[in-house]
C-alpha cells in the first residue's frame, strides 16, 4: 500500500511538471506577449517598457524555471489585467467550479447508476436497449447545445429555473444538468457491464444459494463489486468536468474558474491562463489518486495480503 | 411420510440443442447420504443446481414432481425458495476459489445467512460462525472471520463454504465435491462432522463425488449417472456386490476395498467419450462404448428392476 502510494506520487510530479512545461510553452506560442498585452494604440516604448517589466526580455528558460520555481512555492504570480494576485483570483472562483462540478458529478451518479442496474438486470430486452440508446444519444450531443436546449426550455419557457448566474442552488441545476450528461454514458455502460458480469459470477449463485433478498443480492454483493470501476471513471470524469467547465460557465454565465480562464484568453492575461491550467491538472491527478484510494477501500484484495 | 426430498422425471436443457439432465429421478430420505456418481460432465452439479432453482439463465427446467418436505418445489416462486435456500436447504457448490463474495469478510458473509433466516443478532451469528469453523478443523476461527477470501486457500475457502451452509441446521444439504481441496485427516473430520449432524438433526445430504472411497465409507444409496440420466441405483452395499449396469461395472472394475484404495483415483475410466445429446434422442446413450450392445440398443431402453430399491436402465435383463 505504502509503495503504491509513492509510486502514485511519482507519476503525479511527473503529470504536473509535464503540464507546466505544456501551459508555459503554449502561452508562449501566441505571438509576442508584450505586445498583445500593450494592446494596439501601444507605442514602441510602451512595449518594451511592458517587456522589461514583466521580465519578458529575459531568455526563455530563465523565465520558465523562475514560473515553476515560484509555482512550487505557492506563488502564481500576478494578473496584468485584474491587478491582483493569481492565487487569490483563483480562490475566489474555485467554489463555483467545484460546486458546477460537484453537482454534475452527483446528477451523473443519480441517473447511470440505476439506469445501469436496471439495463443489467433486464439484459437484452427492450427495457435494456432503451437505455443504451439514451447513453449512446447522451454521448453524441454537444454540451454547449444541450446547455442552449435546456435554457430555453426550463428556463425560458417553463421559468423553472434561472438561466444564468450563481445566486442560488438552482443556478448549479442545468449547468450541472448539462456537465452530467458528458459523463452519463460511460458510467451507466459501465455499471451496466459491471452489474451484468458480478450477477453472473459464482458469489452471486452463492448469495441466492443463501436466500438472501434480491436487494441485498443486487446491491449489497453485486452494486459493491461493480462498482469498483465505476467509482474510478467517477472521479475521472468530475476532472473532465472541471476542464468542460471552461464551455458551460461561458454559456451560463457562471463565474468560476473557468470564466477566468475563457476571459484571461482573451486578455492574454498569461499568467492566469497558466496558472488555470495547473491548478486544474493538479486537480484532476489528485483525483486519479483519490480513485485509486477508493478503489483500494471497495475491493480488498488490493490492500494486499 | 413422505421423502425429504423427492424428485420425479427431471430435465434439464441448455438452450434448443443440448439436454444436460433427462429425466431423473431420486430421492433423499431424511438422515442419509445418497451419492450421485460419474464421470464429468454427466450433468451431477446441473441436477443439484435444479433442485435449488439455481440454474444459469438459459436453462429450462422441468419435471414432474420435485418436493422437499412436502412442499412442491415446482410451485415455488422466487421468494419461496429464498425462505426455504441457505435455510432449510442449503448446497456446497464445486468452485470453492469463486463462491465467496471478494468485497466481504468471512464473518460477514457467513453471518448475513443466520441473521435473515433466523433473525439472530449479529454477536450471536458471529459466535455461531467461529463454532462452525472450529468444526470443520480451522483455527485460529477468530482471525478467519476477519479475513477476506483472497487471504484465504483454497482448501480453507472450501472449509468457509461447508461451515457457512451449516449456519442455519438445514435439513438438506447438497454438497457438490466439497472435500476435493481438503487434505485426508480433514476431509474425514467434514465426513465424520457430516455423520453427526445426520445422526443428531436427521440431516440428509445428496453427495457429488467422483471418490468411490468416500461413496463406499458414507454412502446410504448411490445413483450412477450418464449422460443426462440414472443409470442405476442401489443401496451402497448392493450397488457394490451386485452392479447389474455395463457403465457400472466399468466403473467399479477397479473399485476400492473400502479405506484402502488411493487418493483421488478417477472413477474406472472406460474407453470413449460420452455423445453429445440433443432433444429426441433415443436409445441406450452408452451404446457406442459398451462391450455388450447390439442394434436393440438403439430402441427404447426399459428400467428394470433387480431387487426391491435397486434398478438399472439397459435391455440387458441378468
Ligand atoms: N450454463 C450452461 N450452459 C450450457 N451447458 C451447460 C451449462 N452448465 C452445464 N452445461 C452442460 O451440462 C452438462 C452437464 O454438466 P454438469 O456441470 O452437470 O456436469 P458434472 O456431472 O457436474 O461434471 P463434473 O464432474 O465435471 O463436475 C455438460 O455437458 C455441460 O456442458
Ligand atoms: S442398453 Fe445396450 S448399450 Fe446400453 S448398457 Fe445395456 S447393453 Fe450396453
Ligand atoms: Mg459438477
Amino acid at each position: 500500500m505504502f509503495n503504491f502510494l509513492i509510486r502514485r506520487l511519482v507519476v503525479a510530479a511527473l503529470v504536473a511538471a509535464t503540464v507546466m512545461t505544456l501551459a508555459f510553452i503554449l502561452t508562449r506560442l501566441s505571438g509576442d506577449l508584450a505586445t498583445s498585452i500593450a494592446g494596439p494604440n501601444a507605442t514602441q516604448a510602451d512595449i518594451e517598457a511592458i517587456r522589461l517589466a514583466y521580465g519578458l526580455d529575459r531568455p526563455v528558460l530563465s523565465q520558465f524555471f523562475d514560473w515553476v520555481g515560484r509555482a512550487l512555492t505557492g506563488d502564481l504570480g500576478e494578473s496584468y489585467f485584474f491587478k491582483a494576485r493569481v492565487s487569490t483570483l483563483i480562490a475566489e472562483r474555485m467554489p463555483v467550479t467545484l460546486t458546477l462540478g460537484l453537482t454534475g458529478l452527483v446528477i451523473a451518479l443519480v441517473v447511470s447508476l440505476p439506469l445501469g442496474i436496471l439495463a443489467a438486470v433486464r439484459e437484452n430486452t427492450g427495457l435494456d436497449r432503451v437505455v443504451q440508446m439514451v447513453a449512446l444519444f447522451g454521448q453524441a450531443m454537444p454540451s454547449f447545445w444541450l446547455g442552449l436546449i435546456l435554457m430555453i426550455t426550463l428556463g425560458l419557457n417553463l421559468g423553472w429555473l434561472p438561466i444564468s448566474g450563481t445566486g442560488s442552488w438552482q443556478h448549479f441545476v442545468m449547468p450541472g444538468i448539462v456537465l452530467a450528461f458528458s459523463a452519463i454514458p460511460a458510467l451507466t455502460r459501465l455499471t451496466r457491464a459491471g452489474m451484468i458480469q458480478a450477477m453472473g459470477s459464482d458469489y452471486i449463485r452463492t448469495a441466492r444459494a443463501k436466500g438472501l433478498s434480491r436487494a441485498s443480492i443486487l446491491l449489497k454483493h453485486a452494486l459493491r463489486n461493480a462498482a469498483i470501476p465505476v467509482v474510478a471513471i467517477a472521479a475521472v470524469q468530475l476532472g473532465f468536468m472541471l476542464g468542460g467547465s471552461i464551455v458551460i460557465e461561458q454559456v451560463f454565465a457562471l463565474h468560476g474558474v473557468g470564466f477566468l480562464a475563457w476571459e484571461s484568453i482573451g486578455k492574454n492575461d498569461f499568467p492566469v491562463v497558466q496558472a488555470v491550467v495547473l491548478v486544474l491538472a493538479v486537480i484532476y491527478v489528485a483525483l486519479t489518486m483519490v480513485a485509486d484510494l477508493m478503489n483500494a477501500v471497495l475491493d480488498p484484495r488490493l490492500r494486499g495480503p | 411420510m413422505s421423502a425429504l426430498l423427492d424428485v420425479e422425471g427431471l430435465e434439464v436443457g441448455f438452450g434448443s440443442r443440448t439436454s444436460a439432465v433427462r429425466g431423473i429421478s431420486l430421492t433423499v430420505e431424511r438422515g442419509e447420504t445418497h451419492c450421485l456418481v460419474g464421470e464429468s460432465g454427466c450433468g451431477k452439479s446441473v441436477t443439484a443446481l435444479a433442485v435449488m432453482n439455481l440454474l444459469a439463465r438459459g436453462s429450462h427446467r422441468t419435471a414432474r414432481r420435485m418436493t422437499f418436505q412436502g412442499e412442491d418445489l415446482l410451485k415455488l416462486n422466487d421468494r419461496g425458495m429464498a425462505r426455504l435456500r441457505g435455510n432449510a436447504m442449503a448446497m456446497i457448490f464445486q468452485e470453492p476459489m469463486t463462491s465467496l463474495n471478494p468485497a466481504y469478510t468471512v464473518g460477514s458473509q457467513m453471518t448475513e445467512v443466520l441473521r435473515r433466516h433466523k433473525g439472530a443478532s449479529q454477536r450471536a451469528a458471529t459466535d455461531r460462525a467461529a463454532d462452525l469453523l472450529a468444526r470443520v478443523g480451522i483455527t485460529a476461527p477468530g482471525l478467519r472471520l476477519g479475513q477476506f477470501p483472497h487471504q484465504l486457500s483454497g482448501g480453507l475457502r472450501q472449509r468457509v463454504m461447508i461451515a457457512m451452509a451449516l449456519m442455519c441446521d438445514p435439513q438438506l444439504l447438497i454438497a457438490d465435491e466439497p472435500t476435493t481441496a481438503l487434505d485426508v485427516t480433514v476431509q474425514a473430520q467434514i465426513l465424520r462432522l457430516l455423520a453427526e449432524l445426520q445422526r443428531d438433526l436427521g440431516l440428509g445430504v445428496l453427495l457429488i463425488t467422483h471418490d468411490l472411497g468416500i461413496v463406499a465409507r458414507v454412502a446410504t444409496r448411490v445413483s450412477v449417472m450418464y449422460a443426462g440420466e440414472v443409470v442405476e441405483s442401489a443401496a451402497t452395499a448392493q450397488l457394490f456386490a451386485d452392479p447389474r449396469h455395463p457403465y457400472t461395472k466399468g466403473l467399479l472394475r477397479c473399485v476400492p476395498v473400502p479405506g484402502k484404495q488411493r487418493q483421488d483415483e478417477p472413477l474406472g475410466s472406460i474407453p470413449g467419450t460420452v455423445p453429445r445429446i440433443g432433444p429426441g434422442f433415443a436409445g441406450c446413450a452408452f451404446r457406442e462404448r459398451c462391450d455388450f450392445a447390439d442394434e436393440t440398443c438403439a430402441h427404447i431402453i426399459p428400467r428394470h428392476a433387480a431387487s426391491p430399491g435397486h434398478d438399472y436402465l439397459c435391455r440387458l435383463t441378468a
